[in-house]
């Protein structure tokens, strides 16, 4: 809420819900970033707005759909991508956005972000990514770095981590880009490109968490993490999506990577059908119901 | 509303229950169905792969049934009767997102054709051991609406009865199957679709500004929307309030799960069904549900026959549980005799809801078949000796 009458309206504020603000994401902290730049993107976008849905799993970022001013889903931990299957396959008028984080889309619901690509499904995948779990006190994430220190890799994590990008494009994605939230003009631009992207499109924003990661692997605040990324992000457009792991405080490649088109879900699924069944097929619209 | 005549296949059929289930869901408004292949159900998904297209509606085989369930409470929330089909191992990854349709209160169905447990089990042989899994099996404290059909006309009909309840009181309905009954093959007559009668969606006429998704109506159930509609409503599977904002305290808590547990439980005179057979007189009352309540019949006549009183009682729903019923039916019998294919679930139930008034002797059964009528009849009459 507005502090009184003469504070000046946010211009973001017709898109969020001001009566749960504040939110409860820590003091420098980056998903608030990522969520500016997915609302200014999709102010640009020019998609009608009762028409987008935003599906979160549980985590930091999970919380997310709780703060956007669209019809807005908090699910349980990892399947967020299969409840916005269902969405958008049952209305297929509508933009259905997945944002959540590392652990919750990669971890326990890795199995369903592959899937979700490999059908090339009508939705758009932000994933936060702070290399830790954070919500629950900062454990080991399947994207921590080999060697970050966390809750439970107390002597450092030897446990490889999965370079997203490469994940999602080796599973079928159709655009790909990772930025880190100090790049808000290219991640907000990206976001824009994935939302009019029809398909399964992904992008990571590497993110800063400073009251857990930072603190735990002494990186200073998230002051010190943007000046990091400033400092060692590397933009490779269409850079080979194998060389994208990310070491522990080592240079982040950034960039659009993936970019093309193919047939989404329902595409084939029409298609196929009309040839198997010619008129004797009956597409699915929401209204026969 | 009644239901509309391209889903309704009208006639005389020869099915299995597996089959029987399937056309209910198309004849009952299905247009979404999720799921992942395990025996002994997969001739439903099957049967709903080749007809769905033909009808309008969305077959999508998921990577799991994790996936499955989460899918069909989406696809719920954009508007859309939505179903999955499912045995043992499948119904306990669907527990995560059953509470999740519970808390959203998302109507959808999920239909288990039960097999031999626990775990792998008994895959293509028949088993009535998730009884309390229906009813308890995701955490948290709920109740839920489970039917259990006998036959393939029972398993049509019940398919249909459990979307409307579904949509009556928002929340996910069961349907118990077994083996047997998805497996056997019998007539089902459909009748025609002016004869189904479908409970529409409780799609709220408020304007966007003066809605609330969790405010409820004076029988505990709030009115719904649908994803696209402007009303860019917030749901969680947090506690909530009335806006569906998450609220992190005892007081929401309790006035939230104290809802979502009445609105069943107040309103339960009106969901259970059962059938009562020679009840009044009787000495001694099976009680059944399931293949096992065709399996007692020929225990019962002969019982009758040698000069046992023996009434029965079939649940076609069991959950929730007629309480009430049960408590006054045990004030004039002598014992309540319970065979079913698990070591003793429904029992449990009937023995707390006869409160000591009659006894209740379980005959368990650990699943694979079903009980012989003889082992049934043999307890019958020692009950009353």
């Amino acid at each position: 809420m507005r502090a009184n009458s003469e504070t000046p309206e946010h211009p973001m504020e017709a898109l969020l819900r001001m009566d749960r603000i504040p939110h409860i994401w820590c003091s420098t902290c980056g998903i608030g970033t990522a969520v500016s730049c997915f609302i200014e993107a999709l102010k640009k976008s020019g998609i009608d707005l009762k028409k987008v849905a935003v599906v979160s799993g549980i985590g930091c970022t999970g919380r997310v759909a709780g703060y956007v001013k669209l019809d807005s889903f908090h699910t349980t931990h990892g399947r967020a991508i299969p409840f916005a299957t269902g969405l958008a396959l049952a209305n297929p008028e509508l933009k259905v956005v997945v944002f959540s984080g590392d652990g919750d889309l990669i971890a326990i619901g890795g199995n369903h972000f592959i899937h979700a690509a490999r059908r090339n499904m009508n939705l758009t995948v932000i994933c936060v990514n702070n290399f830790i779990y954070a919500m629950t006190g900062g454990q080991l994430a399947p994207t921590t770095p080999i060697l970050a220190n966390s809750s439970t890799s107390p002597y450092g994590n030897f446990d490889a981590p999965f370079n997203l990008p490469l994940l999602a494009a080796s599973s079928g994605a159709v655009y790909v880009a990772r930025w880190t939230v100090l790049h808000v003009r290219r991640l907000s631009k990206s976001i824009g490109e994935a939302l009019n992207k029809r398909g399964f499109s992904f992008i990571e924003a590497i993110c800063p968490c400073t009251t857990l990661y930072a603190r735990r692997n002494k990186l200073g605040t998230g002051l010190d993490l943007l000046k990091f990324y400033h400092d060692n992000s590397e933009i490779r457009h269409g850079a080979d999506p194998r060389e994208l792991d990310i070491g522990f405080q080592k240079k982040i490649i950034v960039g659009k990577f993936i970019d093309y088109e193919k047939p989404i879900f329902f595409d084939r699924y029409n298609e196929g059908m009309r040839q198997a069944l010619g008129d004797r097929f009956v597409e699915y619209k929401l209204d026969s119901n | 509303m009644k239901a509309d005549p391209i889903n309704v296949l009208t006639g005389v059929h020869f099915l299995d229950g597996d089959t029987a289930c399937a056309e209910g869901a198309l004849a009952a408004g299905c247009r979404f169905f999720a799921g992942y292949p395990i025996t002994p159900s997969t001739e439903a998904a099957e049967r709903i792969s080749e007809r769905f297209p033909l009808v309008g509606g969305i077959f999508i085989q998921m990577e799991d049934e994790l996936a499955s369930m989460a899918a069909i409470i989406g696809a719920s929330w954009a508007g859309a009767k939505s179903m999955s089909v499912t045995s043992g191992p499948g119904f306990s990854l669907m527990m995560e997102n059953l509470g999740l349709a519970v808390m959203m209160e998302t109507p959808c169905i999920v239909v288990n054709v039960q097999r031999g447990g626990p775990s792998t089990g008994l895959p293509t042989m028949v088993g009535q051991a998730d009884v309390m899994q229906a009813r308890w099996g995701s955490h948290g404290d709920y109740e839920i609406i489970a039917l259990s059909p006998n036959s393939p006309q029972e398993t049509f009909d019940f398919t249909i009865k459990a979307f409307n309840l579904a949509e009556r009181y928002r929340v996910p309905v069961l349907v118990l199957m077994d083996e047997c009954v998805g497996h056997m093959t019998e007539r089902v007559v459909i009748p025609p679709a002016e004869e189904i009668e479908l409970e529409p969606r409780r799609f709220t006429k408020l304007p966007p500004e003066k809605y609330l998704p969790y405010h409820p109506n004076a029988d505990l159930v709030p009115e719904m929307i649908k994803a696209g509609d402007g009303y860019k409503i917030h749901t969680t599977g947090l506690t909530h309030d009335e806006r569906g904002y998450p609220v992190m305290s005892a007081e929401a808590q309790h006035k939230l799960v104290k809802r979502l547990v009445e609105k069943i439980r107040l309103n339960a005179a009106a969901i259970y069904d059962i059938t009562e057979v020679n009840v009044d007189g009787a000495e001694v009352i099976v009680v059944a549900y399931g293949i096992t309540s065709r399996v007692a019949q020929p225990a019962i006549e002969m019982a009758n026959q040698k000069g046992t009183k023996t009434g029965f009682i079939k649940l076609n729903t069991v959950w929730p549980f007629p309480t009430e019923r049960f408590r006054k039916i045990a004030q004039n019998v002598k014992a309540f005799v319970v065979p079913e294919i698990n070591m003793g679930q429904i029992a449990l139930e009937v023995e707390r809801a006869a409160a000591g008034q009659a006894i209740t002797i379980p005959i368990p059964h650990a699943g694979g078949s079903v009980h012989k009528p003889e082992d049934i009849y043999k307890v019958i009459v020692e009950v009353v000796q």
